[in-house]
């Protein structure tokens, strides 16, 4: 009888909820991304102003001065919902414990150079407190920010940093023999060493920025970005011949992720800028001003690496190319 | 080197605990300008015992085993239709009030904990609560895409986002929300992460979902199972909020007190349409919901008590009131929507002879007493062709915002009334519960969006009933009304004839 019952044909009353459709048109069928993300935030009749911000409403589209007319144009073109998103990272995952397995049972971090191994603890490990940094930023862009199509997102984002904080970690565990010692001279290089202080300036600066599209472009945009270049392109590049590779395969993560998370920012970044000349002009402004802070901010770090700074033009000149295909004005 | 080998604690507080920093650039409490206002004292967070040591490698590795065996339940579902499978067409009603009233609430909770997230100053409740934050979005959306298939085949689901924001009985659960939202981030940690995650979380969950389970919606109870280790994790964290609060300093005492006493009473009243939801709505009963008042508050949350008096904390506030309540909510609540029909975005019914006999047996000291001889007569009426329809708006308690039709405590004759003057206005509630958190917080009550008020002010679309549905984008004679006679109705009829003939 169940094999019967199936074949019975029943057609459908609608295609999906009525504030997709309204977007669509009605007889189209919807996406999981779409019925998952289109719409899903409050917008209208909130009881209570804050205690904590009572300027604004819990959501409120003043807490930027980017003006869209409508927050859901800034759509994830990987169509991220919780399940692909934390399907595709499991996915990653698995790699990177093959990876450190691979590593660690054949002792290549041994390999090391003496000097290197230095750099990778001083220089590499402390990108965990970056990372955390942008884990508290993507967390405060979901928090402040308005529509789940860049909101959702951003919090997996903010996890993403968090994992990528969590991989450099268990880098320093596997030099450190599980002591957690370096780890702990990465912090007091991120606290305190030369090379690290502009950094941590411009980091603990986004901390408090207040218009989180502003926060948005720094972090995602910019930070992220000249960040990962430099520690996973050049500081990768120049640890090749000082017995680097298996920190190549333990940050390879990175370097996926970056390709992957380019495409969503880059999409964001250019509907926005799209959408009017004010916009273009407050988000080029916003570009400019924290892309020259990071590459000034990058600069110690890879002298101290490499010898001389000059590597870090290259990451300048590659992301003004980017930005201005974005349609950004710097 | 030979690696030493660790555990999972100390594991997980290399890779979590340090990766903050006290700031020197900003000062710390520009980094972290929210946690100070509400009075809690913190001498020490790394006292905070992390609940739950889950790196996010664990974290995406179980969460996407889940999610595959999910949305391949989901997928099945859909290709059999499964939503013509489940117990009778009335069930459906229940997952309309879940889509409309509880979904939206789970997105509220994503963003909410991605607030406290960002601004607990401890790095070790900061990941807590943002994987918590993440959860929720995974419940929201996994909701959405389950409830999806209902949606394609029945009334009340497609406007639930509109709704949320404006019906009448939806700004119950819609103010709960917003409340603790405009809230501190450690009240909300009480509000949601203890009271309501911890506190009531049974009796909201277990609920719908038992019901789920006992009227065959097998996809509601997929996304309910499969939610239940994301909640247990969510419950860890409320009790370890409550513990850690209590402990760093003795004057968080009578704030966290306030605040559970506060949260206990607005859980209550939100939790009436469940109660209803149990004792009506429900074609196969699960229990009733005083039964699942007594297992899952007196004596689940009675042993909980029990455990924090070490604290000083102590029961909260009116428990005994609304232990009294379980016997009345349901029926005046179901009562309420019987009246109001018209404007509910559901469906309703008379409960039957056996439905009736049932609530007897499960209410001995008031069904038959009080509430029989009303569904009796509006039986009768009904029979008359003079279905009865409330067509005045009724008053709204402030703190609640549910109609005040609830009764006196111990004389379920008179209805109750209370009130305070604010700033030479009169404010109007259901209860002492509710008159006291309007009192303990004035400036923010009297600011609660009204559906009544709103309408007399004609920000609903305008003065007449219809105006009022059209603004909610009610399908009238489909969303709402009677479940006899709609199209929901009509087309489950049409099924069940067709699939008796493919029987033979
Ligand atoms: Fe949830
Ligand atoms: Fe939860
Ligand atoms: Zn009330």
């Amino acid at each position: 009888m169940t094999v019967e019952l199936r074949t019975m044909s029943l057609e459908p009353r609608r295609h999906t909820f009525g504030h997709i459709a309204r977007r669509k048109g009605a007889d189209v069928p919807a996406s999981r991304y779409e019925e998952g993300t289109l719409d899903l935030q409050a917008t209208d009749n909130f009881h209570y102003k804050p205690l904590w911000e009572p300027e604004y409403w819990v959501y409120d589209t003043r807490k930027t001065a980017v003006v869209m007319k409508d927050w859901y144009d800034l759509k994830d073109p990987r169509q991220y919902y919780y399940a692909t998103y934390n399907i595709a990272r499991a996915n990653m995952q698995q790699a990177v414990e093959r990876t450190f397995s691979f590593v660690e049972k054949r002792a290549m971090l041994d390999g090391l150079d003496a000097d290197w191994r230095e750099k990778i603890i001083d220089t590499l490990l402390p990108m965990r407190h970056v990372a955390w940094g942008a884990n508290m930023n993507m967390t405060n862009i979901c928090d402040r920010g308005y529509g789940t199509a860049v909101t959702a997102p951003s919090q997996f984002a903010a996890m993403d940093h968090l994992g990528m904080a969590q991989i450099i970690s268990r880098i320093g565990l596997a030099l450190d023999g599980n002591s957690g010692e370096s780890l702990d001279t990465a912090k007091t290089a991120w606290m305190d060493a030369p090379h690290w202080q502009d950094m941590r300036h411009m980091v603990e600066d986004t901390l408090v920025v207040k218009d989180w599209f502003e926060q948005y472009v720094a972090q995602a945009l910019v930070i992220d970005a000249v960040t990962h270049a430099f520690a996973f392109d050049i500081m990768d590049s120049a640890g090749q011949t000082k017995g680097g590779a298996p920190i190549s395969m333990m940050t390879e993560f990175m370097v996926e992720w970056r390709a992957e998370q380019t495409r969503w920012v880059d999409a964001v970044i250019k509907t926005a800028a799209a959408e009017s000349d004010a916009n273009r002009a407050l988000i080029s402004g916003w570009a400019k001003g924290w892309l020259s802070r990071a590459v000034d901010a990058v600069k110690p770090l890879c002298a101290h690496v490499v010898g001389d700074a000059s590597a870090v033009s290259s990451i300048e000149a590659e992301l003004s190319a980017r930005f201005a295909k974005l349609g950004l004005a710097l | 080197m030979a690696a030493k080998k660790l555990g999972l604690k100390q594991r997980y507080a290399l890779m979590t605990r340090g990766l903050d920093w006290e700031t020197t650039y900003q000062p710390m409490d520009e980094v972290f300008p929210f946690d100070k206002f509400e009075g809690i004292k913190i001498t020490d967070w790394s006292k905070w015992e992390d609940p739950f040591r889950l790196t996010m490698d664990n974290y995406w590795k179980f969460q996407a085993e889940k999610e595959r065996k999910l949305y391949a339940v989901l997928d099945s579902f859909a290709q059999n239709n499964g939503q013509m499978g489940v117990s009778d067409a009335k069930y459906v009603n229940a997952i309309k009030l879940f889509l409309t009233g509880v979904s939206p609430l789970e997105y509220q909770a994503h963003r909410g904990f991605a607030h406290a997230g960002r601004h607990l100053r401890g790095v070790g409740p900061r990941v807590a609560a943002q994987m918590q934050s993440l959860d929720e979005l995974r419940h929201v959306q996994t909701q959405v895409h389950t409830i999806s298939q209902y949606n394609k085949y029945f009334d009340g689901f497609a406007e639930f986002r509109h709704m949320h924001d404006r019906v009448w009985y939806l700004s119950v659960p819609k103010s709960f929300f917003d409340d603790a939202r405009s809230a501190g981030p450690f009240e909300y940690m009480v509000a949601i992460g203890f009271a309501f995650e911890y506190v009531l979380t049974n009796l909201l969950f277990v609920p719908f979902m038992s019901g789920a389970a006992y009227n065959g919606d097998m996809a509601t109870v997929t996304f309910g199972f499969s939610a239940q280790s994301d909640e247990s994790r969510h419950m860890t964290l409320g009790i370890e909020v409550i513990k850690f609060l209590l402990e760093q300093h003795p004057d968080n005492l009578p704030i966290v007190q306030k605040w559970v006493d506060k949260w206990f009473w607005r859980g209550h009243r939100v939790l009436g349409l469940v109660a209803m939801m149990m004792d009506y709505m429900l074609p196969k009963k699960v229990m009733s919901w005083k039964e699942a008042w007594e297992i899952y508050f007196t004596e689940a949350g009675g042993a909980l008590f029990q455990d924090l008096e070490r604290y000083g904390l102590r029961v909260p506030k009116y428990a005994d009131v609304a232990t009294a309540e379980a016997e009345h909510m349901s029926h005046q609540n179901w009562s309420i929507f019987y009246q109001y029909t018209h404007a509910a975005g559901f469906h309703t019914w008379l409960p039957s002879d056996e439905e009736m006999d049932w609530l007897s047996e499960k209410y001995p000291n008031t069904f038959d007493k009080y509430y029989r001889p009303r569904y009796e007569m509006w039986r009768e009426m009904e029979k008359d062709g003079k279905r009865f329809y409330n067509n005045a708006l009724p008053q709204l308690c402030t703190t609640c915002q549910i109609p005040m039709g609830y009764t006196e405590p111990g004389d379920p004759t008179t209805i109750a009334f209370r009130s305070s003057e604010y700033k030479g206005d009169r404010y109007h509630f259901c209860s002492d519960g509710c008159k006291d958190i309007f009192d303990n917080e004035p400036e923010k009550f009297s600011q609660s969006w009204l559906p009544v008020h709103q309408i007399f002010q004609g920000n609903c679309g305008g003065a007449t009933v219809p105006d009022v549905l059209a603004w909610y984008n009610m399908n009238v004679g489909a969303d709402n009304m009677d479940q006899a006679g709609s199209p929901d109705q009509k087309i489950w009829d049409a099924w069940k004839t067709k699939q008796e003939k493919v029987a033979g």
